[in-house]
This record gives structure tokens, sequence and C-alpha cells, in this order.
């Protein structure tokens, strides 16, 4: 059963923001009923059908590895976290509606993982500033989910949701508002589903799929010749 | 007209250390975290202003600066406020914030809020029996009542902390104590995390694999409701779901384990940094300053043992005793009084500086190792309230370093305490906790090897 191919994708995030809820959410369809410190990592898989619905549907196994911890952690956690960051193939970018600070924190938790793949090209980064040039050559698909959207008053709602947005621009991330305790946001056929779903498809692409250094972004008629052998470019 | 100039001085010299205390909180302790309840910010802030105004007032005693009724009037105040704050607002807040972080009560805060602080009360004012701290002809609720039970509370915590910090200071500055770790160790310890982690993600696959089949065959795992639910499970119950459950346990102990080698190997990565930190010149620097403090710390058990055994409480200060074995024994003179008021000003200055440089410090790792989104307010109420019974009892204990005509105010302004019981009350827990200390860091040294010695 375990003969399936796999992607591994990394949900990153400070501590208290729903990672270990959305998780179990994602991976098993229910509720988790109790929360608590995530020490480490934790893992759990989903299986999911690549292009559903279409002839070339195939399923995969998609791990989620949950790694716990705050961004401010002393360096030798850091280092012990930097083993987890190894082939990965996708992040999901968690953070809290109520809290702010832990939207900010999500410059600083992408770096700390995409450092870890950016070294074979030389890229060393000093200090934890943002910087757009950074994520624009970054190949890692990238997820943005906000979470407690219910504990978002409704007046306020506009303007948090604004201040998503610009998040998930910056991060060139699709992004998905939800509330880990209600499974209905990620109901079959909703809008946040959809979007899931076409991350999935986007992080098992990236990998099996396409060669690299040879993905253009935005290629509308993509021809496959299954495996990832050559591709022809062509432009519409 | 002098007072209201001593009073202006004051009041400019709290806001400045309320100022200090509100960037501190918002820079180190809530760094990482949104402040949405500014009345957190508020009283931590005032409770540390307030503590740092009477030490400057012990400082303004030994200098002789300002009028000494103004002094004495701004001495009375600072302790009633600071008594207030303690007492009556830091535990009803503390209260409040614990009641609304739990769902239930959400309606009936205050009523529950209030009904905490009673208790809190009730048990604050039974601490006071056990102790012979002062005589029953005051009345309920005098200073001194208060701040005895406060004296008590803060000494007991001072004691603690300095007993640790005593141990633990010489055991983490020195290299002897390091344990040897290679780049080897190290990597077969990640090793064995990532493919404990394969094992777990192994099974979690066939648990979702056997998860999706079922779903898909129609059986829906649910969990047997009712009475004929409970009949029917005991004799049949789905093959698949058995598996489910036996694979879970073996998923939880794995879990387990990943947990500890991630901890391990967590350690090993500081004790690496250690290591490489103390071939540093800085590092050579404290290697030097642990052998120092060591023998410090032997001598302040031997000293605490002693007064203890013969019911000793030393009657005059370090200053004068100094002074007296500088004049007696060396035959050098000078002027006692002047020097005295420098020294002892020199001295006293330093004690306080590093007692609240070194709180602070313990209370912001404190608060970043245990502190969550959720229980943040309550913790930074904790701790303010630790601070500043701490600091009340600094005041208490320091009128033993400080010469006698300098001791009267505090005498005049905190009443007829027993100081020499505080002292006593200080040495014995000081000395329980520096040989738990020793016990507990022995204990968890000699176990620490043979964890990653296995193979």
């Amino acid at each position: 059963m375990a003969s399936l191919d796999r992607v591994k994708v990394l949900v990153l995030g400070d501590s208290g923001v729903g990672k270990s809820s959305l998780v179990h959410l994602l991976c098993q369809n229910q509720v988790l009923g109790n929360p608590s410190w995530t020490v480490g990592c934790s893992v759990d898989v989903r299986v999911h059908d690549y292009k559903e619905g279409t002839p070339e549907e195939k399923t995969y196994y998609i791990e989620l590895w949950d790694v716990g911890g705050s961004v401010g952690s002393a360096s030798s956690v850091k280092s012990t976290r930097a083993v987890f960051y190894n082939s990965v193939n996708g992040i999901i970018l968690v953070h809290d509606l109520t809290n702010k600070k832990s939207s900010q924190n999500l410059y600083r938790w992408s770096l700390e993982a995409l450092n870890r793949d950016l070294v074979p090209t030389g890229v060393l980064v000093t200090n934890g500033d943002y910087d757009r040039e950074q994520f624009a050559d970054n190949q890692i698909p990238l997820l943005v989910i906000g979470t407690k959207l219910d504990q978002i008053h409704e007046t306020k709602r506009h303007e948090v949701l604004t201040r998503t947005a610009f998040l998930a621009e910056d991060f060139n991330a699709e992004e998905i508002n939800l509330d880990c305790t209600n499974p209905r946001y990620l109901a079959a056929g909703s809008s946040n589903a959809v979007k899931l779903s076409r991350f999935f498809d986007k992080v098992i692409e990236k990998r099996y799929f396409l060669r690299e250094g040879n993905q253009i972004p935005g290629l509308p008629d993509r021809k496959r010749f299954g495996g990832g052998t050559l591709k022809s470019l062509h432009y519409d | 007209m002098s007072f209201l100039i001593d009073s202006s001085i004051m009041i400019t010299s709290q806001i400045l250390f309320f100022g200090f205390g509100w960037l501190f909180f918002m820079r180190q302790l809530f760094k990482d975290y949104e402040v949405r309840q500014y009345v957190v910010q508020v009283i931590f802030s005032v409770t540390f202003g307030f503590s740092c105004t009477m030490f400057e007032l012990i400082i303004f005693e030994i200098l002789g600066v300002l009028n000494s009724s103004s002094r004495y009037f701004h001495w009375k105040m600072n302790l009633c406020v600071i008594l207030l704050i303690l007492v009556f607002m830091v535990p009803f807040y503390i209260g409040y914030f614990v009641v609304s972080n739990i769902q239930l009560l959400h309606k009936q805060r205050l009523v529950f809020s209030c009904l905490l602080w009673l208790t809190f009360m009730y048990f604050f004012w039974k601490l006071g029996d056990p102790f012979p701290i002062l005589s029953p002809k005051h009345g309920i609720l005098s200073i001194e009542q208060l701040i005895s039970r406060v004296g008590v509370i803060g000494v007991t915590l001072m004691a603690l902390l300095s007993g640790f910090g005593a141990v633990n200071c010489p055991y983490t500055y020195m290299s002897y104590f390091l344990r040897n770790v290679t780049d080897t160790d190290i990597l077969a310890l990640e090793r064995r995390l990532l493919q404990t982690m394969d094992m777990i993600i192994s099974k979690k696959k066939r648990m979702a694999m056997a998860r999706r089949t079922m779903f898909q065959k129609g059986e829906v795992h649910n969990k047997p409701s009712g009475f004929w639910g409970m009949i029917k499970s005991v004799t049949t119950s789905a093959p698949g779901s058995e598996n489910l459950t036996l694979i879970q346990q073996e998923v939880d102990a794995l879990e387990e384990l990943s947990r500890q080698l991630f901890l391990e190997t967590a350690d090993l990565y500081a004790t690496k940094e250690r290591i490489e930190y103390s071939k540093t010149f800085k590092g050579k620097y404290f290697n030097f300053l642990g052998y120092f403090f060591s023998i410090y710390c032997v001598w302040k058990i031997f000293m605490a043992t002693i007064n203890i055994v013969f019911d000793r409480v030393g009657k005059t200060d370090p200053v004068t005793r100094g002074i007296e074995i500088t004049v007696n024994y060396l035959g050098i003179q000078f002027d006692v009084k002047f020097w005295s008021q420098h020294i002892s000003f020199i001295l006293v200055g330093i004690i306080i500086v590093t007692s609240i440089r070194g709180l602070l410090i313990t209370l912001t790792k404190f608060f970043y190792a245990i502190s969550s989104s959720k229980s943040s307010n309550v913790i930074v109420l904790l701790l303010a309230q630790i601070m500043g019974m701490y600091f009340v009892s600094s005041v208490l204990l320091i009128r033993m370093s400080m010469p006698l005509e300098y001791r009267t105010i505090i005498t005049e302004v905190l009443g007829e305490l027993q100081f020499n019981f505080y002292h006593r009350w200080f040495d014995v827990i000081f000395l329980v906790s520096a040989l738990s200390s020793i016990l507990f860091l022995y204990l968890a040294h000699k176990q620490a090897p043979e964890k990653h010695m296995a193979p």
C-alpha cells in the first residue's frame, strides 16, 4: 500500500496558531479534540487524487510535516529543526488572524525553511529581513492559511482580509482563511477546497512532472510525456 | 517649598522608571505576542516603577539627598501604593484573566474573579499565623501586617532563586562540566530521528489508505452509539477498525520516541555550541569567573550553616566591619564617617542593580519557556506579582548591609518587624535550595552521558 508516490509538505507557523488542528482536519477530516503542545515534529498523511475527475487521475501520498516551536527559539533548537527541512516539495504557512505578530513572523519562518534548500545555489542570508527577490526565484509552492476566522468580529473582517491578501501576494501564494474547529470551511466543492486541491496538484507537478530549472509559471497549455522528460515551450 | 521640589523630583524619577518598565515589557517580554489588554502592560510598568522608586529612596537616604521629612513622606506613600497593588490589584486581575480563559465561566467573569480574590486573601492571611512575625497588638489592616506577609513570601522567593543561582552559575560557567560532543554523535542521533519519522509515516500511510478504502466501501468508522450499538460492537467489529487501533498505538509509541530524540538532539547542539563558546576569549573569561563563583558559593553555604547552627545574626554590616578591620588591624587611619557613607552607597548600589538585572533576566527566560498566546497575560501578571514581592523583601534584607545610621528610615517606615526572623528564614531556605540544586544538577549530569552512549 505504500507503493504510491509521495510528496513532502511543511506546515510552519508560530506556536498556538492551530497547525496541529489544521493538519488533523486535512488528513482525517475530523476536528482535533484535544490540541496540545507539539514538541519536535508531528507528521500526518493525506491521500490526494491528483487531477481528480480527469483521465490522468493518480493517487499520491502527501506528507504534512507539522514542525513545532517559535521563530525566536534558541539556535540549538533551530539547528535541530533544520533536519526536517530537507527535500521539501511545498510549504504551508499558517498564521493566526487574531494575532498580527504571527503574520509578520511568517517571513522569518519561510526564510528559515527556504535557506536550507537555497544552500546549493549559494544564497546566504545574513539577517532575517524580508527581501522580495528571494521569493521571486523560489521554486517551492507556498500556501498561506489564516486560522481562527470565527474569532474575528464581522465589522473587522474586511480590514483583516485585506491585510492577509497583501501578505499572500508578498509570498506569491494563494491564501485560505478558515476555522480549524469547523469542517465546513473545507467541504468538498467550496472555494477553499478547490484552492487546496490546486495547491497540492501544483506541488505534485513540480515534483514529478516538470524538469528542474525548466519551469515557466503560468504556461497555459502544457504537454506532458509522463515522468518528466522534455517539455515543449510555447506561449499563447 | 522644598517639599514641592522634592516631590517633583520624585515624580519625575517615577515616570522615568515607569517608562523603562513599559519599554522592557514591549521590547523584551512581549516581543512575540500582541498586546491586546493594555491593563496588563500598565500594571507591570507601575509595579516596576514603584519598586525602583523604593530603591531610589534608599540611595537618597545614604547620600542625604532631599529633605528628610519629605523622604519619609514619600517612603510611606510608596509603600502604601505598592502594597495596594500587590495585595489588591494584581491578584484580582490574575483571577480575572484566569477566569476569562475558561469558556464556561465567561458570562459571570467578575463574580468568579472576586471569589478567587477572596480565596487568595484568606490564604494570604493564614500565611502569617505559623510565623513569629510580629506582636499581636497591631490592627487588622495595618501596614505592618501586610508587609510582614509579603515579606515572608518575597524572602522565600529570594532565597530559592539565590540558592539555585549560586549553584547553577558555576555549573554553567565552568567548562569542566561540559560533556564531550562530536559531530558524529549529532549525525547519528539525527539519523535515528529521521528513521523514526519514516516509520511513523509508513504506518500513517497504511492508516490513511485503510480509512479511505473503508470510506469508499461505505463502512463509516463511527463510535457505536446507544445501547444496541454497544451490544453489536461486542460481537461484530469491523476488521479494519481493529487494525487501525493497533497501528495507532504503535504510532503513539513511535511519536513519543521521536519527541525524545528531538529533545536530545537539541540538547547536543546546545552543548556543542557551549563547547565552541568556551574556546573563545569570552568563554575563557567566564570559565575563570566560574571558579571564583564556585568558591563564593561554597563560602555562602558554609556561612548559612554556621548562622543557623550557632543561632547567630550579624549585628554589624559588612561596611563597618571592613572599616573596623582596616583601622584596627592594618593601622590605616581615615575618616570613618565619610568613607562609610560612600562605600555603603556603592555596595548597596551594586546589590540593587545586580538584583534588578538578575531578576529581569530570570523572569524573561521563564516567560519565554512557559508562556503561550493564551496564558501570556496571566503569566506576565504573575511575574509582576513576584517582582513586586521580591523588591519589597529586598528592601527588608538590604537593611542588614547598611550602617546603623541609615537603617533608621527603614525601621521607622516598616514598623516593628522582627528583622532577625527574616534573615534566619532566608538562611534556612537558601541552604535548602542550594543543597537540593546540587543534588538535582548532580543527578541530571550523571544521567545525561548514558543516554546517547547507547547504540
